[in-house]
């Protein structure tokens, strides 16, 4: 097909460089310079889709973002992109494109029965109709019969990344008020950064305006390139105001690398420059393809070169499409032009002119192929065939980011539209985005008198009628107006549509424009692809997960790995053919009969030194810290202020004026932030230093009957003869400088070997050779919880919530004997805290199958009926052979012995009350020859 | 986004902080009543327009400091040490 509608001359595409591309499956040319909607109109596409609800034939109402009808599907190898507007698609050569929300296509569509069916389809349709028996009986149908493209399935392969830039002055639009008042920025030196939207820079000067200008945009682009304190971005659209003077926009990248670029930028001053959006008017018919905006048949002449109708009607009510009246007589086109208004200054050289007249009506199918001209009192005076209809109801200013960044908009009577009033942030619009439109001498002409269907809001298809309904009913509110009847809920967020809708609407109830108000504006402006929100932190970067500083080792030991509290950490080293569970009982045994090996490195360690590193641990833990002595290891607990248990672990005094607190593997970084913010923020008087040196040291720990044989055989400069359980010595393993804390979560004695993060593999390969002989096994997560459960050591957020206070796990002992303050310790005494029926930790053993983690205790045997409490920790035991587990259980202390019953999943359970410790509860183990 | 002014680092994204609630709040001791402490851990004052707050300077250099913050217009009045009294805004 040739580019019929193409005029021979002018416009701004490169006539030398011709594009293919596709549309429907049909083969189409158009130039560079080109987008999808200038192409397909020189190619006389006007049919381009169907309406959202009815299904009605839509053609292009714009050219540009403010467009509502012309949706299309890009598809770009395996990828593809729906709902794009054909206006915003720069057309490329190979370029592939599909209408939507049409079956089979937009010719033959299969649900235009739609508009028979349309009386029904009418305002608050969905609410009335489908509320019985249940909406979501009807739901399915409805969505898939309404509604736009289909959003892709796969995994968009696509490459998003984001920029951040601060500058002192941000211009959002490159029309001549945009380019005009960068210049004026830039000349004094300021760092300027100026955004467009589309790719070409001038904006209305691409278009209207005649050569001088597009002149004087060329120059200005130019002077401002070659400004080193200039930024240009162009095809960027800024989509959002936030505070203090924070933009975002989305930059439309070529197709290499990195497809979109997210802009987070930071101005001293904005000026918005964005221009305004000239409105359709309300009259039945206004929707069949070929009824455009006048301001876009305009644009299509003066950019492109495309002639979109020969026989053209203009309709308006107001000055500015005079001008493109006159463009499209010059382009060779026989154009009537009807205004409403009795007179006008403005004039449009070779076009006959009609005052006091409407377009009432309009026919044709698929495309318009005549305009009814009524007088104002809907008196049919003639019938105008044509091929194109040019509307102009006036002009929006575009204050929606004016109205973001919060300032407040004023309805101005001189161009019947709303612009910016105060500002609350350094902002000013300028130009069209002002206001500042020439003179419009518009005269208000909200709606058409006659009879048919008049669409407001072509995205949503909403009639004037069903406004009416609106307010008949009562929803007055231009939010309930919106919601009720989708107003400007489309995909083009009511651009053309708002205040024609609002208009009427107040028209209908007696209040004017200004009084009537807009919807809140919110961002984005345009719709934004949610990659280019999400940026490059996808995937494995969403939440990257720390690895061991011996991860290749275990890697190499054929660990299986999961996540742990944010570690990538082996669960077990399972053998060929084994199970997970197997394997961690295997290893379990081995730590509780020769020697195990496990990756302690995520154990939480900050060290505390400074004169007052002994009072300010005092103040933190529930224990005392300021009695032990330097070299030796104390367990402790931590609280909030509400009492809640939140963190435990072994301390150790490293020196009078030094000790390193251990904290649990996921807590390391919350707990030194707090810690720090006590420091910082309440107990200022205090002179310590608070440092998370985690990541320097990789921890080892040897467990086991041979543990201490093994460290021997290893190497040390440590008196293992005098080194007894919660000591800690400093020397060298293995050659290596360690650290070596003699405490235990296996109930094994246990070597805590810490060396330099970097030293960690060598260090775990010189174990696992001098272990060979006392049968050292690799242990993972699995294995430990299994030990640590057989003793009956908690794991804090598994056996405790965020009510366990200290003594719900039987750990109150260290309060009663301490005089002093600490964090939490007036939480301790509430009436709620001292209840004897809390929840306490105690041990379950039964003789049935193993019980699950959440089952819970009933206290009446009913269901539903109170619980008791739940399981919380819940292994077969291998060195009991049996399976135990631990609860929170009301009263728990108080009824050790009781048998209970359990409930899980619609089964019951028997298991007896127990003391949490059901292995070695003197703890013989842990001292490994030392009394 | 706010813009938050470090005291030790300048003007940052508030991407880079962490709000730790309203300030100047003080610390019972543990002779205080049981109102008293509920006072100190649950209430807190919710003031349309100027709020005294810490923020935490989180993903930078870990300083918490004080912040006079409109709670309508977002504008940061003033920002003071932690320790320091709260300031007299108009
Ligand atoms: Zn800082």
């Amino acid at each position: 097909m040739t580019q019929v509608l193409r005029l021979a001359n002018g416009g701004l595409i490169d006539r030398t460089r011709m594009l293919r591309f596709r549309f429907d499956g049909r083969d189409f040319t158009g130039h560079s310079g080109d987008t999808l909607a200038s192409a397909l109109l020189a190619n006389g596409v006007h049919l381009v889709g169907r309406s959202f609800k009815y299904h009605r034939p839509r053609g292009f109402v714009g050219i540009g973002q403010e467009d509502a009808n012309a949706l299309v599907r890009v598809a770009t190898g395996d990828q593809v992109e729906p709902n794009l507007k054909a206006g915003e698609v720069v057309l490329r050569d190979g370029l592939e494109a599909f209408s939507i929300n049409c079956r089979p296509s937009p010719r033959h569509d299969l649900r235009a029965v739609h508009q028979i069916a349309a009386p029904l389809l009418i305002a608050g349709f969905y609410y009335k109709t489908f509320m019985w028996p249940n909406w979501h009986l009807f739901e399915g149908a409805i969505r898939r019969a309404a509604g736009l493209g289909t959003a892709p399935e796969g995994r968009d392969l696509d490459r998003y990344v984001h920029a951040y830039a601060d500058c002192d002055l941000l211009v959002v639009g490159a029309g001549p008020a945009g380019l005009t008042a960068a210049l004026d920025g830039a000349r004094t030196g300021a760092r300027t950064i100026l955004a467009e939207a589309d790719f070409a820079i001038g904006g209305s000067a691409l278009w209207r305006g005649g050569s001088d200008a597009a002149e004087a945009a060329t120059a200005a682009e130019a002077e401002l390139r070659a400004l080193p304190n200039v930024t240009i971005l162009s095809r960027t659209q800024v989509f959002g105001y936030y505070d203090h003077n924070a933009l975002a926009a989305v930059e439309y990248l070529a197709d290499h690398g990195a497809r979109q670029r997210l802009w987070k930028l930071r101005a001293g001053r904005v000026i918005l420059a964005s221009g305004a959006i000239e409105r359709p008017l309300v009259f039945a018919g206004n929707d069949r393809p070929g009824v455009m905006l006048a301001s876009a048949a305009q644009a299509l002449v003066g950019r492109f070169a495309v002639l979109p109708g020969r026989r053209a009607v203009i309709f308006t009510n107001n000055d500015s499409a005079y001008d493109a009246a006159a463009a499209l007589a010059v382009a060779g086109a026989e154009v009537t032009l009807v205004d409403s208004r009795p007179a006008s200054a403005a004039s449009a050289p070779g076009v006959r002119i009609l005052h006091d007249r409407v377009v009432s009506a309009t026919k044709g199918v698929r495309h318009v192929r005549a305009a009814i001209v009524a007088d104002r009192a809907g008196r049919i005076s003639e019938t105008l065939p044509c091929d194109l209809i040019g509307m102009s109801g006036g002009w929006s200013p575009i204050v929606h980011l004016f109205s973001q960044s919060g300032g407040k908009l004023r309805f101005c009577e001189e161009i019947q539209g709303f612009v910016p009033g105060e500002a609350v942030q350094p902002v000013t619009a300028v130009g069209g985005a002002a206001g500042a439109l020439g003179t419009l001498a518009i005269e208000p002409l909200w709606e058409v008198p006659g009879r048919g269907k008049k669409f407001v809001d072509f995205a949503n298809d909403v009639t004037a009628h069903d406004i009416a309904i609106a307010m008949r009913e009562n929803y007055v509110s231009v939010e309930h107006l919106k919601r009720y009847t989708t107003l400007g809920m489309g995909v083009d967020q009511g651009k053309t549509s708002n205040v024609n809708g609002l208009a009427i609407a107040g028209a209908l109830t007696g209040r004017a424009p200004g009084k009537v108000g807009t919807t809140k504006f919110r961002p984005p402006y345009s719709p934004i692809a949610l990659g280019a929100l999400a940026g490059p932190l996808v995937g494995p970067l969403f939440r990257p997960l720390r690895h061991l500083p011996a991860h290749d080792w275990h890697v190499a030991r054929g660990a299986l790995f999961e996540e742990h509290g944010g570690w990538w950490r082996p669960s077990a080293y399972p053998h060929v053919g084994e199970t997970l569970e197997a394997a961690a009982a295997r290893e379990a045994r081995a730590a509780r009969t020769g020697a195990a090996l496990f990756d302690g490195s995520p154990l939480g360690k900050i060290e505390v030194s400074g004169p007052d590193a002994a009072r300010f641990l005092d103040r933190v833990y529930v224990g005392t810290a300021s009695t032990l002595r330097p070299g030796r290891a104390r367990y402790g607990l931590m609280l909030n202020e509400n009492g809640v248990v939140i963190d435990d672990g072994v301390f150790v005094r490293l020196a009078d004026d030094r000790y390193l607190v251990h904290t649990t593997s996921g807590g390391a970084d919350r707990i030194a932030a707090m810690l720090d913010e006590w420091l910082q923020c309440e107990w200022r008087d205090l002179d310590v230093v608070v440092m998370n040196v985690g990541s320097q040291w990789a921890t080892l720990t040897v467990s086991g009957p041979s543990a201490r044989d093994l460290l021997a055989a290893l190497g040390t400069d440590i008196d293992l003869a005098d080194f007894p359980h919660m000591r800690f010595r400093e020397g060298r393993v293995a050659g290596l400088p360690a650290r070596v804390l003699r405490a235990s979560f296996t109930g094994e004695a246990s070597y805590e070997i810490s060396v330099a993060a970097g030293a960690a593999s060598g260090l775990a390969t010189a174990i696992a050779a001098k272990g060979a002989p006392f049968g050292l096994t690799p242990i993972g997560v699995e294995a430990i919880m299994i030990l640590r459960i057989e003793k009956g050591y908690l794991a804090i957020g598994v056996d405790t919530d965020g009510t366990t206070l200290p003594d719900d796990l039987g750990m109150a002992g260290g309060v009663a004997r301490k005089g002093s303050d600490f964090i939490g310790r007036r939480s301790l005494d509430r009436p709620d805290a001292v209840r004897p029926d809390r929840l306490q930790l105690v041990g379950l053993l039964t003789d049935g199958p193993r019980l699950a983690v959440g089952a819970h205790v009933l206290r009446e045997g009913g269901v539903p009926g109170v619980s008791d409490g739940h399981v919380t920790s819940s292994v077969d035991s291998p060195a009991l052979g049996r399976p135990i587990a631990l609860a929170l259980i009301r009263a728990g202390r108080a009824r050790l012995g009781e048998t209970v019953t359990l409930y899980d999943m619609g089964i019951r359970h028997r298991a007896t009350i127990v003391e949490p410790v059901f292995f070695d509860r003197e703890g013989q183990r842990l001292n490994d020859g030392h009394s | 986004m706010l813009s938050l002014t470090c005291p030790h680092c300048g003007p940052r994204d508030e991407t880079e902080f962490s709000c730790g609630g309203e300030s100047h709040i003080e610390r019972p001791g543990v002779e205080a009543s049981d109102e008293t402490w509920a006072d100190y851990l649950f209430v807190r004052d919710n003031p349309r327009g100027v709020t005294f707050e810490r923020w935490h300077h989180r993903f930078g250099c870990g300083a918490w400091f004080n912040v006079a913050r409109d709670t309508v217009s977002h504008e940061i009045k003033t920002v003071y040490p932690m320790g320091a009294p709260r300031p007299t805004t108009p």
